[in-house]
């Protein structure tokens, strides 16, 4: 069978999974602030949400969406926009109240903050206690686009993307399954009802 | 050539809708020599503007505008405002279809005496047979090239169709293939042959697979007797002194009205807004709305009952590689209440690209339960359940009056509820699809929920009584003469097959009724 090769081949953008508030750099930025990943792997400029927001969001995508092949920067790309969306004061609201209030049943459970919570089971935890939240399915709901969208991080599902500017798969694998029991099954021909 | 028609050319034949219905429809009537406007609600893309990108194809091609829901199927939470996955464009749904195209079983069109009364259900006979029907499934067949037909050689089987069919074999099912598919498995009717490209939902980049787009609708213009009018959603149809249609008003992109003149209107918007323009169209004559005298326009809402089921193999598949529907098995379409249920369901293989299976594999499912499916994405086989599905009179599509589109016109609201039939088809449908993915090795099983409905049914339906429906045999309106129903919102009952290829069969055959009925000048 043809594989698509699932390895990531920028290495700059390796990137250790475990990342704490603690860890981040922030830089002041004209009017706005910038969160930077410590070995510069990516960068979110902020011009209205808090850094510690910020940070608490991509760890709650990637807590959400749990993928350990993809790096912090997927999860921050895909969460990127509420900072533009946090410009509306309602929307700045529910984020800052929406991660306060991770931050405090973090602080009740383990007497940390939320991305400072060692276990990605513990953080689920909280997760579900506001998974009915308006602040909770507006993340999640836009993460079903925000994250899987990126056409960037299909190769590592393994997933193609566009094929008909390569001439479909029809001389690329679209019935090389190798793996079956004996291999060509058996189609039989139905009368037609 | 199109061939453009005055608004106030009141001998043209109108039809609301340029898919599967309205789109046949048009070019049947074109190559007769009768005059036709097709009033199309979407844009005009062609087969180089189609994107091989899920949401971008969506974006594109999906009818977007809101409509709401209620009642207790999974839709009404999941996807409040997306109750149905159809095309708002040119071509209409025949741009998305998978291009299933098999013929409604004999039994299927008599319901009611073959599985009796069901309580909650509304069956109803078919007013014609499928015997009646046969030499229209012939014509149909042809003009759309379906394989397994006319000496047209079965498409060749991709990975997903090789695992399933696999499982049929070692289930001990007898009738499994790669299908009846309007896709062109050899160049015919100056189109290509299929590259198994996939992205089938997302309109075919080679016109392998039959759309009226680039098939129905350029024949019909070349006639210089088809002018498609796209951009141009349908209001209100209105009517005359004596009761009859003689204009159609739709908006165009920009809002503005225009008034359509017309000699007979045929509605072939899909089984949500074919009834939403008939019920708008309210007047003094007609307080309930247009052929609504029985009460029917709207009720009766089907939509298969529908699921589907992933599996993850040890080994990869890569399913998403060729034509989206690659194969069928038919034994489990059969009627046989000792499985607990009345009617019966297709297995068919299904798969969606990677953005849409986060989306649609278990809506709203989140942690690393559901992730640690689509991290073995390239794993997983599919298929999907197509079952008949039983008609409910409160299972129904209403006019939303609080809730308006752009142009100010209430949208609809579509409310359904599971009859216990259709949970028990779909929960007998889970079992053996986990069962024939396990025969071949599948390590772990995702039943999936229905997505949002592609196949829209019923709201106006044909009947011999015209207290039990709303078009007679030929969707002809029981009440109104010269107005027709050109698409799937005719069925009476929604039977176990992918509805296509019925659609274009009652429009060829309704193309031949209205022009014996204009020559003798009946309407």
């Amino acid at each position: 069978m043809r594989l698509v090769d699932k390895t990531t081949r920028v290495s700059r953008r390796r990137f250790l999974g475990t990342s704490t508030a603690t860890v981040f750099g922030t830089v002041a930025v004209g009017s706005g602030t910038m969160l930077l990943d410590p070995k510069g792997a990516w960068a979110v400029t902020l011009k209205h949400l808090k850094p510690a927001t910020m940070a608490t969001l991509i760890q709650m995508a990637r807590d959400t969406y749990p993928h350990d092949r993809l790096t912090d920067a997927t999860y921050a790309k895909a969460v990127a926009v509420y900072d533009d969306n946090a410009a509306d004061p309602a929307v700045k609201k529910m984020l800052e109240d929406g991660t306060a209030s991770l931050d405090k049943h973090a602080q009740a459970a383990y007497n940390v903050n939320y991305v400072d919570v060692g276990w990605e089971e513990q953080r689920a935890g909280i997760l579900k206690q506001v998974q009915n939240t308006e602040f909770f399915q507006t993340i999640r709901g836009g993460l079903v686009t925000g994250l899987y969208n990126q056409h960037d991080i299909w190769a590592k599902f393994g997933y193609e993307g566009a094929s008909a500017d390569k001439g479909g798969y029809l001389h690329r694998g679209f019935n090389d399954i190798d793996w079956l029991p004996g291999k060509t099954a058996e189609a039989s021909e139905g009368s037609k009802s | 050539m199109s061939a453009p028609f005055d608004l106030k050319d009141d001998h043209v034949v109108v039809i609301i809708g340029s898919g599967a219905g309205g789109g046949t429809l048009g070019n049947e009537l074109a190559q007769k020599g009768i005059d036709v406007v097709i009033l199309e609600a979407g844009s005009r893309y062609e087969i180089p503007d189609f994107i091989n990108d899920e949401w971008a194809a969506f974006q594109q091609l999906a009818w977007k505008d809101k409509r709401t829901t209620s009642g207790t199927w999974r839709i009404a939470t999941d996807f409040p405002n997306l109750p149905s996955w159809i095309v708002k464009a040119v071509g209409g749904t025949s741009v998305h279809w998978a291009g299933a195209s098999l013929r409604i079983q004999d039994h299927e069109f008599k319901t009611q005496q073959t599985y009796g009364n069901i309580a909650g259900a509304t069956l109803l006979d078919w007013p014609i047979s499928r015997a009646e029907l046969d030499p229209y499934y012939d014509k149909a067949e042809f003009k759309m090239g379906v394989t397994g037909t006319n000496g047209i050689p079965r498409l060749p089987g991709n990975n997903n169709f090789q695992v399933l069919a696999a499982g049929a074999k070692n289930m001990g099912y007898q009738t499994y293939h790669t299908g009846n598919m309007a896709i062109n498995s050899q160049p015919r009717d100056g189109r290509g042959s299929c590259q198994q490209i996939g992205f089938c939902f997302e309109g075919c980049k080679s016109g392998a697979k039959w759309s009226t787009l680039y098939t129905e609708i350029p024949a019909g213009e070349a006639t210089g007797h088809l002018e498609v009018r796209p951009d141009s959603q349908v209001i209100r149809i209105e009517t005359d002194a004596s009761g009859k249609v003689n204009a159609v008003v739709y908006a165009d992109k920009t809002g503005a009205m225009h008034k359509q003149l017309a000699r007979i209107v045929a509605v072939a918007g899909n089984s949500l807004e074919s009834p939403r323009i008939l019920l708008n169209s309210e007047s003094a004559k007609y307080p309930d709305g247009l052929a609504n005298s029985s009460g029917q326009v709207g009720r009766n809402y089907m939509r298969h009952t529908t699921g589907s089921v992933y599996a993850m193999f040890e080994n990869p598949v890569h399913m998403y590689r060729g034509t989206t529907m690659a194969g069928v098995i038919r034994d489990e379409a059969r009627n046989d209440p000792k499985r607990g249920f009345v009617g019966g369901y297709e297995f068919e293989t299904i798969s969606l690209g990677l953005p849409f299976m986060a989306a649609f594999m278990n809506p709203g499912a989140w942690g690393r339960d559901f992730t640690s499916a689509l991290d073995n994405y390239d794993h997983l086989a599919g298929l999907w359940i197509v079952g008949e599905d039983m008609p409910r009179a409160d299972n129904r599509v209403t006019l939303n009056k609080n809730v308006t589109d752009q142009f100010g016109m209430p949208v609809v609201n579509v409310h359904f509820d599971d009859h216990d039939n259709d949970n028990a088809m779909r929960n007998d449908a889970y079992t053996k699809a986990i069962a024939l993915y396990e025969s071949v090795g599948s390590v772990r099983a995702f039943p999936t929920p229905p997505y949002p409905s592609t196949h829209n049914l019923g709201t106006n339906r044909m009947s011999d009584n015209p207290r039990d429906g709303v078009v007679n045999k030929y969707g002809q309106t029981h009440d109104i003469k010269n107005l027709f129903v050109s698409d799937g919102s005719q069925f009476t009952t929604g039977a176990a097959e992918n509805p296509t290829l019925t659609i274009v069969a009652l429009a060829i055959r309704q193309a031949d009724y209205i022009e014996s009925q204009m020559k003798t000048n009946t309407i």
